[in-house]
C-alpha cells in the first residue's frame, strides 16, 4: 500500500477516476470546484474516457446526470451548497426515477447571509428526496464511500442514488494521507453497470418519467421506502465485501470508545474527529465517555444507533444543521425513533470554528441536560 | 414527397380533438424513425401521452421536468455518444412555455455546447396544459387567462418573444420555423435537422383549439391562415444563412386568421390594425 497526501476532493476525483463514469455533468461552486477541475483534467488527459459536459448550471448538471443514467450508463456530479438547493427538485426526480446516480456533496451552509464555509444544512436539507446519505470523517473514507456507493447505488433490490457529503474546506481542502486502490482490485469490485431494466433504448422501447395518477403514485413512493430499508442489507453486504477486498471496514455507525461510556456524543463527519481527540483527553481523567458517528444517515440506522446509546446514562447529539423550532435533525431523528432522553446542540453553523473547548462544554451540558436544544459557540450577547 | 406509414406516437392517447402538438410529433417521428430516443419538457405532451400505466410512444421515451428538457437531453446525447451509439437521434419536444420562459437557460446551455440533438418548440402560445396562461410565445393582443382582456386592458400587450433568432444568435447549424399545416415543409426540416452535425432547433407553430378558440375541425385551417397572413413566416437558417421556404401566393389579411380565434376577438379595428401593419412590415422586409 502507498499512502498518497490528498485532499479530500482529490481523494473523490481519483475514486471517480476508478469507478470509470460514462458521462459527468458538472458545475463549479466552492468547495466542491476542485473535484470538477481534477475530472477535467483527468478527462483531458485521457484517465478517464469519459463524457464531461460542462453544464449551465447545478440544475442541468443533475438533469443531465439523471438523462445519461436513462441511457443506462455510469455517472457522477458533485455540487455545494447553493447548488445542491437548485438541484433540490431533480434530486427527487432522480431517485423516483430509481436512477443509481452517485454524487459527491462538499458541504456548505445556505444562504442567507451568504457563507462559503461549512455546515450540513444543505444535505441534511435534502433527508428526504429519496437519496441515500453517507458522511464521511476523512479523504479515505470520501474515497471508499464513493467506490461503495455505486456498488449500492445499482444493486437492482436498492437502484436509488448515492449522495457522499464531505464537510467543505475542513476536508475538502485539507490533505490526509489515502490509500488510492489499485485499477484491477477497484474492477474486480465494482464490475461495469449493466442495467437490467428500464433504460433507454430503441430496440427495447420504454417509457421513462410518465404521469401517475392518485391510483399510482403513493405505490411508487411505497416501493422506495421498500428499496431503502432493502438498502440496509446491501450496505452491510457491500461493507463486508469491500473490507474483505481493500482491509477497511465502514459500519453504518462507528463507535469509539463508547461501549463501556456513561456519556455517549453522536455526531457526523469530520466534526467526529475533534471529538475523538476530547473523548481521549477526558478518558484519561477519568470520565466515560464515547462517541457514536453517524456515517449512513441514509437510510437511518435506527437499531445500529440503539443498540449503541441504550446502555448510556447520557446522550447528547451535536447537528450542523437545525429545523426551525425543533433544532437539529439528526437530533430529532433520534428522539423521535428510540426511546431514549437525548440533549440537542447546534454547532458550527456557517464555518464557526469548533475548538475541544466547545466539544468539553457539550460533554458537560450533556450530564446535566436542558430540555431544549442549545447553541454553542454563539458569541456573547454585546 | 412521400409520407411514411409508420407511425410511431399510438393513437388513443389523451389528446383534445383536434390537438395541434400531436400531429408535429407523429409528423416529426415519422421522419426521424424508430432509431430516436424522445425526451419531453412536462406539459400537455406530456401529460397526454403517458398516463401510467399507459403511453403513446413507441420509440424509447423520457420526461424529468418542467425547465430541464435540454438538459436532460444533453445528458442522453453524451452518453448515446459515450457508447458509440452516434446513429441515434436524440430529439425534445418543449411547449412553448418549457421552451421560452422556464426551460431558455436549459436550451441556452445546450445549444452552446453543442449537443448533437434536435429540439422541436411545438408552439400553442400559451400555458395551455395549465389553463391557457400567457407565455413568452404568447402574442400581441391575446386574450389568456393571466392577460386578460377588460376594461383596462386589450390582452397580452407585449410582443412574442423571437425565440428561433434567440437559437440563431447562438450559432447553431440549424434553425427553422415550421407549421403544422405545412406538413411537407416541416418534415423535410426534421429531416435537415437530424442530418446536421451538432444543435438543431425547430419552432413549431401548431394551433390549439382550447387555448385560440375555435372549433377543433379547423386546427389546419388555423395553421394556414397564420402563414397565408404572414402571422407567422416559415424560414430556415442554416449555416446563418436565412431562407424564407414558403411564400403565400396571395397575402390574406391578418384580420381573417384573428377574427377566426376567441382570443381575439375583442379586439378593436385599431388593435387589428396594429397588428396588420407589424406584419406588413417584417413580410415587406422579407418579401413575402
Amino acid at each position: 500500500m502507498v499512502l498518497k497526501v490528498m485532499s479530500s476532493n482529490q481523494a473523490i476525483a481519483e475514486a471517480v477516476k476508478l469507478v470509470k463514469p460514462k458521462v459527468i455533468p458538472v458545475y463549479p461552486i466552492t468547495p466542491q470546484t476542485t473535484i470538477s477541475e481534477y475530472l477535467a483534467k483527468y478527462v483531458a488527459d485521457g484517465d478517464i474516457d469519459a463524457e464531461y459536459i460542462r453544464v449551465e448550471s447545478e440544475h442541468s448538471a443533475i438533469s443531465a446526470c439523471l438523462g445519461a443514467s436513462g441511457t443506462g450508463v455510469r455517472v457522477f456530479t458533485a455540487t455545494s451548497s447553493q447548488g445542491l438547493a437548485l438541484m433540490h427538485e431533480i434530486l427527487f426526480a432522480a431517485a423516483g426515477l430509481r436512477a443509481p446516480i452517485v454524487m459527491a456533496d462538499a458541504n456548505r451552509a445556505l444562504s442567507a447571509p451568504l457563507s462559503i464555509w461549512n455546515d450540513q444544512q444543505d444535505s441534511i436539507s435534502e433527508r428526504d428526496s429519496g437519496w441515500m446519505q453517507i458522511y464521511a470523517e476523512n479523504g479515505q473514507e470520501a474515497l471508499d464511500s464513493v467506490l461503495m456507493s455505486y456498488k449500492i447505488s445499482e444493486n437492482k433490490e436498492v437502484l436509488l442514488p448515492t449522495m457522499v457529503c464531505v464537510d467543505g474546506f475542513i476536508l475538502t481542502h485539507t490533505v490526509d494521507p489515502v490509500d488510492v486502490p489499485e485499477e484491477e482490485e477497484v474492477d474486480k469490485f465494482l464490475p461495469d453497470y449493466n442495467p437490467e431494466h428500464a433504460y433507454l433504448d430503441p430496440k427495447r422501447p420504454m417509457s421513462i418519467g410518465t404521469f401517475t395518477d392518485p391510483d399510482y403514485y403513493m405505490e411508487a413512493r411505497h416501493d422506495m421506502e421498500v428499496a431503502m430499508e432493502k438498502a440496509k442489507t446491501v450496505i452491510s453486504n457491500v461493507s463486508q465485501e469491500f473490507a474483505d477486498t481493500f482491509g477497511r471496514k465502514y459500519d453504518f455507525i462507528e463507535k469509539y470508545r463508547s461501549e463501556d461510556a456513561d456519556t455517549i456524543i453522536i455526531a457526523m463527519g469530520s466534526i467526529c474527529s475533534t471529538i475523538k481527540d476530547v473523548i481521549d483527553e477526558l478518558r484519561e481523567e477519568g470520565e466515560k465517555v464515547g462517541l457514536v458517528r453517524v456515517r449512513v444517515f441514509r437510510p437511518f440506522p435506527v437499531e445500529e444507533i440503539y443498540d449503541a446509546i441504550k446502555g448510556a446514562s447520557n446522550v447528547g447529539v451535536i447537528d450542523k444543521n437545525f429545523s426551525f423550532s425543533i433544532g437539529g435533525v439528526l437530533h430529532n431523528n433520534i428522539k423521535s425513533m428510540m426511546d431514549v432522553n437525548a440533549a440537542g446542540f447546534i454547532i458550527g453553523l456557517g464555518g464557526r470554528d469548533i475548538k475541544p473547548s466547545h466539544i468539553k462544554e457539550v460533554v458537560e451540558k450533556t450530564k446535566n441536560p436542558s430540555n431544549k436544544p442549545l447553541w454553542i459557540g454563539l458569541k456573547e450577547e454585546q | 414527397m412521400e409520407l411514411p406509414e409508420k407511425e410511431f406516437l399510438a393513437p388513443g392517447h389523451r389528446a383534445c380533438a383536434g390537438c395541434g402538438a400531436t400531429i408535429g410529433v407523429r409528423l416529426a417521428l415519422k421522419m426521424l424513425g424508430e432509431n430516436t430516443v424522445a425526451v419531453s419538457a412536462t406539459g400537455c405532451l406530456e401529460v397526454i401521452t403517458t398516463p401510467y400505466p399507459e403511453t403513446a410512444w413507441e420509440i424509447p421515451w423520457m420526461h424529468v421536468a418542467f425547465e430541464n428538457a435540454a438538459a436532460v437531453a444533453s445528458g442522453v446525447e453524451s452518453a448515446l455518444k459515450a457508447q458509440g451509439k452516434t446513429d441515434t437521434n436524440v430529439v425534445v419536444f418543449g411547449g412553448d412555455g418549457g421552451t421560452a420562459d422556464i426551460g431558455l437557460q436549459a436550451l441556452s446551455g445546450a445549444m452552446e455546447r453543442g449537443h448533437n440533438l434536435i429540439y422541436i418548440c411545438y408552439d400553442n402560445e400559451a400555458y395551455m396544459n395549465t389553463g391557457i396562461q400567457r407565455s413568452g410565445a404568447t402574442p400581441y393582443g391575446a386574450s389568456t387567462t393571466t392577460s386578460p382582456h377588460g376594461k383596462e386592458s386589450f390582452g397580452e400587450d407585449k410582443p412574442k418573444k423571437n425565440m428561433p433568432m434567440i437559437m440563431a444568435a447562438h450559432g447553431i447549424p440549424y434553425v427553422a420555423t415550421a407549421s403544422i399545416s405545412y406538413p411537407e415543409d416541416f418534415m423535410k426540416k426534421v429531416k435537415k435537422a437530424a442530418e446536421v452535425d451538432g444543435p438543431a432547433y425547430i419552432h413549431l407553430q401548431q394551433p390549439c383549439t382550447t387555448g385560440w378558440g375555435y372549433s377543433p375541425a379547423k386546427t389546419i385551417e388555423l395553421g394556414r391562415l397564420a402563414v397565408e397572413t404572414g402571422s407567422w413566416i416559415l424560414y430556415e437558417i442554416e449555416d446563418g444563412e436565412f431562407k424564407v421556404t414558403y411564400r403565400p401566393v396571395q397575402r390574406k389579411m391578418v384580420s381573417e386568421y384573428l377574427n377566426a380565434q376567441k382570443r381575439f376577438k375583442h379586439l378593436s379595428d385599431l388593435e387589428k390594425e396594429k397588428i396588420q401593419s407589424h406584419v406588413d412590415a417584417i413580410c415587406v422586409e422579407l418579401k413575402i
